[in-house]
């Protein structure tokens, strides 16, 4: 716990126009809100394709954001992982109520951060890309022509194979892969090197969901986020990175449902 | 109204009176800002609480609804937005640098709803009396405000004070002040410019109430004088295109030696505002940061202080004398805590408080006032990292009673009074609980680290 934070005084991050997509509940049954944060590159359309209108169908009031410089908010070039986790914060605090944290890929990362600014009532970390150098090297090998350019400030390019398992159909798989956009250049950078983040506030439940077949975290990786918070991961055999878009879409996010009705711990 | 109390039978008695026995709960004595922080973050920490407001609302003085709100119609936040917010939910970003009062409510009614506190605040009931029981719980008496119904006597583990200090209004006695036959009214009763319209006003006091009324004053009444007993340093809002107490922090944070912060802002003020004896203001008398600080970059003309009043004039220091139709003494308020002895809280014979951290009861463990404090920066801050610490300090004491104990012996107990400014703050009767926010956080700091490492053990 940081009480002085010269950062957070002296240098507050500025606003910044934001998206958030939302699908609430016909009826209101005093569920908690979630919101979702996509990882670099997506936006919250990521999560308005199957997982908004599923959420709220269950009775969920459902939020995505996308951080600056994603989807359709405001630009973001030179954006830090903070304006990131500011934008998450901003978000979840202008909900009615005290909110769920869902962070999907380097969006893990930043609601990682944001835990450490908002009492969030529960978090979910999905197929998180926490940095490190496990990751950076399964992306080199795995993509090399898409990661390299981003080592020097290019965009941080992710292919069909990284993101989707073979279920989903070509078609539709391109059409999510053009709709990629990227990440400043200094977040791309921060996802190799940054600060540790503070712990959360508020100690609130964290679940940590992700696929051994996933082409971006590797299993290692995903055994050590989980550990971080006294726990093991839940695993999606078969399932891509984009856990939100791929054909079983519907498995995880009933789990993270049923997770949080069960009080989430 | 739904709350988690419906009453058991009394099993307690005290005086012949019947005891609620609320078990493990916590009582919180107010729902403004401190009160709304307390009732969170005693609740972060799985405790029960229940939380008495006189009002019938959220925001305690912030509410400009309630009977005893100090607020006017044009104030203004003077510390801006990161200073000002609670450090776990932050205002909206498209919000002004300084906010309205009116937004600075909205926000704490949103900080209720958001976090589900309302369920547990008793409103339009008032504190009639909290007095030790047995061991370390408290006897905290109740009743309708206003003093209708019943009283009632519940029983609570630990009782958060957080009623406010800025709703007893102070007025100084001046000699002569039942014979004048003008107008006089605390600040307190002041709400819009209107009143002022074609008077010949006569404001006292250089605190950012006084300072703001007498900026309203010479722009609608007919003549304006503002008595101050000290020139001030009065710092702008902006200065270098940024909020002024932003560009202090990023000064602050490369730990300089307080005699060259002290020359570097005095410095920068010169630049940005120049000389203030120029526009009719009193030299300071004082160093800047030893006074709580003025923001306020309108004001123009001072008169001195004042020495009595007649019948239908005042006599000032400088031998002048004003003939005002309304007075508004703009005086400043008393802490006040009617329903505690003040044994309890230590208190000196003038009934200053005197609490470890300005919080912390070294008498009753189980005792705390949240935001007693006047800070440099604003108050929700600090008002948070205090409810924190004492609901991990009551987690410790319930976990590990050994290990608190010590703590209690080693830190609360022992460490002296202390003031946490960095700089040599005026000893008057309003800067007794004035404390720098980044001296004062480094000491919480270490009370909350102190605490997490015996509730990892």
């Amino acid at each position: 716990m940081r009480l002085i934070r010269f950062e957070d005084w002296a240098k507050p991050i500025a606003p910044a126009r934001r998206e958030v997509l939302s699908a609430t509940p016909e009826v209101d049954e005093g569920k908690p809100p979630v919101l979702f944060v996509p990882g670099f590159g997506h936006g919250a359309w990521a999560f308005a394709e199957f997982w908004l209108e599923h959420t709220a169908g269950r009775g969920f009031p459902a939020h995505a954001v996308s951080p600056r410089g994603h989807g359709g908010s405001a630009d973001g070039s030179g954006a830090s992982l903070r304006a990131y986790a500011h934008d998450v914060v901003q978000a979840a605090a202008s909900l009615p109520r005290q909110a769920v944290l869902v962070g999907q890929g380097a969006g893990a990362l930043v609601v990682e951060r944001a835990l450490a600014r908002y009492p969030a009532r529960a978090a979910v970390l999905l197929a998180p890309v926490l940095g490190g150098w496990a990751t950076f090297g399964a992306a080199l090998r795995g993509n090399p022509g898409g990661t390299l350019p981003a080592i020097f400030g290019g965009r941080l390019r992710l292919s069909r194979r990284q993101l989707f398992s073979r279920g989903v159909p070509d078609a539709v798989a391109r059409g999510y892969t053009e709709r990629l956009g990227r990440a400043s250049a200094r977040a791309q950078w921060q996802l190799l090197l940054h600060r540790a983040p503070e712990p959360p506030v508020g100690d609130p439940p964290v679940l940590v969901m992700g696929s051994p077949d996933d082409r971006v975290v590797p299993a290692s990786a995903l055994t050590r986020a989980a550990r971080r918070y006294g726990g093991a991961p839940l695993l999606f055999p078969g399932m891509g990175h984009d856990m939100m878009l791929d054909t079983r879409w519907q498995e995880p996010i009933d789990a993270i449902l049923d997770w949080l009705e069960k009080g989430g711990s | 109204m739904t709350t988690s109390t419906d009453h058991d039978s009394a099993t307690l008695w005290r005086d012949g009176r019947p005891v609620y026995d609320r078990g493990e709960t916590v009582c919180v004595v107010g729902a403004g800002p401190s009160g709304l922080a307390s009732i969170k973050n005693l609740r972060e920490h799985g405790f029960g609480v229940d939380c008495y407001e006189r009002e019938t609302g959220v925001g305690g003085g912030w509410n400009w609804r309630h009977d005893r709100s100090p607020v006017y119609g044009s104030a203004h936040l003077i510390s801006s937005k990161p200073f000002t917010q609670y450090p776990d939910f932050p205002m909206p970003d498209d919000w002004p640098d300084f906010p309205h009062h009116g937004q600075v409510l909205s926000y704490l009614e949103r900080y209720a709803d958001h976090f589900d506190l309302r369920p547990h605040i008793w409103f339009g009931t008032e504190v009639v009396k909290v007095e030790p029981a047995d061991g370390t719980r408290w006897d905290v008496t109740t009743r309708s405000t206003g003093g209708y119904g019943a009283e009632r006597t519940h029983r609570y583990t630990a009782v958060l004070v957080a009623n406010g200090h800025n709703w007893s209004p102070n007025l100084p006695m001046y000699e002569g002040l039942d014979e004048f036959k003008g107008r006089v009214i605390h600040s307190s009763a002041y709400k819009d410019p209107a009143e002022l319209r074609g008077k010949r006003v006569l404001v006292i006091g250089g605190g950012n109430t006084g300072c703001d009324i007498a900026v309203e004053a010479a722009q609608q009444a007919f003549r304006c004088w503002h008595s101050t007993r000290r020139g001030y340093w009065y710092a702008p809002k902006y200065v270098l295109g940024r909020p002024a107490d932003q560009v202090n922090d990023a000064i602050l944070r490369l730990r300089l030696p307080l005699w060259l912060r002290q020359w570097l802002l005095q410095r920068t003020l010169r630049l940005t505002v120049g000389d203030l004896r120029r526009f009719g203001m009193r030299r300071p008398d004082h160093k800047i940061f030893e006074t709580h600080p003025i923001v306020n970059s309108q004001l123009i003309y001072q008169v001195g202080e004042i020495t009595r009043f007649r019948q239908y004039s005042v006599e000032l220091s400088d031998g002048t004398e004003v003939e005002p139709d309304l007075v508004v003494a703009a005086t400043g308020y008393q802490p006040k805590f009617e329903f505690l002895a003040p044994e309890t809280l230590a208190a000196t014979a003038d009934g200053r408080p005197r609490l470890h951290l300005h919080a912390f009861s070294r008498r009753h463990p189980t005792l705390a006032v949240a935001g007693l404090l006047e800070s440099d920066s604003g108050l929700l801050p600090l008002v948070h990292w205090q409810t924190v610490a004492f609901a991990r300090w009551l987690r410790l004491r319930e976990a590990e009673p050994r290990r608190a104990a010590e703590f209690w012996a080693g830190t609360v107990a022992k460490e002296a009074d202390r003031r946490w400014t960095g700089a040599k703050v005026q000893d008057t009767p309003r800067h007794w609980f004035e404390v720098g926010h980044v001296d004062y956080l480094r000491a919480l700091q270490k009370m909350i680290d102190g605490l997490a490492a015996g509730v990892k053990a």
